[in-house]
């Protein structure tokens, strides 16, 4: 049974949740891209990179996330920076692996073209190699919004973990009505960021999709 | 740097020699000392089967491949010598798959050079308008779209856009309308040439195709496997005299028609027919037509027009000539016609002659297929074997 009047008297500690888990998922998310899109560049200059960097960011990737929170606690305790440090590292893999997919593909003729035009390498990289690779870098980032604010859950072990703290209390507490506001409010969360991307990958990449709608 | 409009570059390869390590995969074909000059304000074809080095020699130009010895002289300065970012900008580059950004809509696109120049923005939304326009595409119409949205043929006229921008004087293409369909390369082709006839720049032009060598070469380089040159010459000189087997082989069977398409009418000496007047003295212009080998009388009009062919035995022995006396017409031809179709036109004729006139239409001579074919054994030095004869003698016949 849904009790609404436990939501409605709960409305202010929701939004406090909601509004702590959107804090923890674009840190990370922002910190992980940041770190990314210079390790993919880092890729792009040298390929020798691309193994190791990747391997690393695989290793960290496998790490199941309950025994990542569990193993910082002694070193960085039940923090923000606990938290953002198992979350950042599980985005890496995905927006390392979708940056270097997105310069990679694109086209050599388009880059001969602007080689033989006259760019330089940095100009090259800015106005051209960057834009076409957008809407894989975008791809990128939706995933990984959406598997972060999954995650920020598992943060709740470590007291930082904001919906997933209601959904904890709620199974501490027999209260089912707050483990499913915080679960629907969660996929709420991951849907909206998602669609929310979506939109914004659009709107950069107006070139995109633009052949199917004609003249 | 000037941006006004720079006119043309002579370019020249001066030994140039592109080598790559044994066992190196995936590498353009090597070049083996490379000498040949290029004129301003013509047309190079560099022509040959893969492998031969030819893309690599036009990319040396512009300094995308590095030659490993020798050097490219641009207006007699070595292009090795210059900053290589202004070099480039300063030579338009047209390639097969046109590499047009797919980010940018077709005005961005061309004007991409003028771009990187810095000139300001009214002065490139001015020349994307005038290059969109100089290659048949209505700026209103093309000006916002993205490269996505294009035809094949229209996007390599937007590459043939950007190329121009900024009016280099030098344009390297490397097979640029080797991915449309025929009917519209032979379009973009004749377009092409109409343009370079105002544009007069220095071209260097890469293909495999010897048919588009020949029409689109001032000059044309054959180059053999290993990157060497195996003739430099025009296009009716390499069809004439192919300076080897390669070349024979490499221009085709057919390259006695090829170069019957190149030639014109205006390159025969005319022969002079028996002409009379509508209204003449028939005895007199009889006695004239079996005084002459030919066996036919052209009656002309009053302006020398023609009106037709009568027989020698036919001519009356008395009276005045009458049209209805003409029994058969030929083929009109004016000076400007190849013999290809001069010849085509003959073979269908009752009189194997064809009348060739002048703009008025009044007869100027006389073309037939034997005069065709002595002016191609007369202008060709056959090579060392019988093959090249046999090769222009069909040709004639077939």
């Amino acid at each position: 049974m849904i009790r609404w009047d436990w939501i409605a008297s709960n409305v202010p500690a929701l939004v406090d949740a909601t509004i702590d888990h959107i804090v923890l998922t674009f840190v990370a998310v922002g910190v992980g891209f940041a770190l990314s899109f210079g390790l993919s560049l880092a890729i792009h200059g040298r390929r020798s990179l691309g193994g190791p960097i990747t391997g690393i960011a695989g290793v960290l990737y496998t790490i199941p996330s309950l025994a990542l929170f569990a193993f910082l606690v002694p070193f960085t305790g039940l923090s923000f920076l606990s938290a953002q440090i198992g979350l950042v590292s599980y985005t890496l893999l995905i927006l390392i692996r979708n940056t270097v997919a997105g310069f990679d593909g694109v086209p050599g003729d388009v880059l001969e073209a602007a080689d033989a035009m006259g760019y330089g390498r940095a100009r090259r990289l800015l106005s051209v190699e960057l834009p076409l690779a957008l809407p894989l870098i975008v791809a990128g980032l939706r995933i990984a919004t959406v598997t972060t604010i999954g995650l920020v859950m598992v943060a709740a072990v470590i007291g930082q973990g904001g919906l997933g703290q209601v959904m904890v209390r709620g199974f501490n507490f027999r209260n089912d009505t707050a483990v499913y506001t915080g679960a629907v409010l969660i996929v709420a969360l991951a849907i909206a960021a998602d669609l929310l991307l979506a939109y914004a990958g659009r709107l950069v990449t107006p070139w995109r999709g633009s052949a199917a709608r004609g003249s | 740097m000037p941006e006004s409009p720079r006119g043309a570059s002579t370019v020249e390869f001066r030994h140039v020699t592109k080598r790559y390590h044994a066992g190196a995969k995936n590498v353009p074909g090597a070049v083996n000392d490379l000498s040949l000059i290029v004129p301003a304000g013509k047309i190079c074809v560099l022509v040959g089967p893969s492998g031969c080095g030819k893309t690599t020699s036009l990319k040396m130009v512009n300094r995308l491949i590095e030659p490993t010895s020798g050097q490219i002289l641009i207006d007699g300065t070595d292009a090795a010598t210059r900053d290589v970012i202004e070099l480039r900008r300063e030579i338009g580059y047209v390639i097969q798959q046109v590499g047009l950004f797919p980010h940018q809509t077709i005005a961005e696109n061309v004007v991409t050079v003028p771009r990187l120049l810095g000139w300001s923005k009214d002065r490139q939304r001015e020349r994307a308008e005038e290059l969109l326009a100089l290659v048949g595409l209505e700026p209103a119409t093309y000006h916002h779209r993205y490269p996505a949205q294009l035809s094949g043929g229209e996007r390599q006229r937007v590459g043939v856009a950007r190329a121009l921008a900024a009016d280099p004087p030098i344009m390297l293409m490397d097979e640029p309308f080797g991915a449309v369909d025929p009917i519209v390369r032979e379009r973009l082709q004749n377009e092409f040439l109409r343009l370079q006839e105002e544009l007069a720049k220095t071209i260097l032009f890469v293909t495999h195709d010897i048919d588009e060598a020949i029409k689109m070469g001032d000059l044309v380089a054959v180059m053999q496997q290993g990157g060497i040159l195996a003739q430099f010459a025009t296009p009716s000189e390499i069809l004439a005299n192919p300076a080897s087997e390669f070349v024979a082989r490499f221009v085709g069977a057919d390259r006695g028609l090829k170069r019957m398409s190149l030639s014109r009418v205006s390159n025969l000496e005319l022969r002079r027919p028996v002409t009379a007047r509508v209204g003449d003295v028939c005895s007199e212009a009889r006695r004239r037509a079996l005084a002459d080998p030919f066996a036919y009388l052209l009656l002309v009009d009053d302006a020398d027009r023609p009106v037709g062919w009568i027989g020698e035995d036919e001519i009356p022995t008395e009276g005045r000539l009458t049209e209805s006396m003409a029994e058969s017409m030929s083929p009109l031809l004016d000076r400007r016609t190849t013999l290809k179709d001069a010849l085509s036109m003959l073979l269908d004729a009752d009189v194997q002659a064809g009348i060739v006139v002048d703009r008025r239409g009044a007869v100027v001579g006389l073309v037939t297929a034997d005069m065709i074919a002595d002016w191609m054994r007369m202008s060709a030095v056959p090579l060392s074997g019988s093959e090249a004869r046999d090769q222009a003698g069909e040709a004639v016949e077939a």
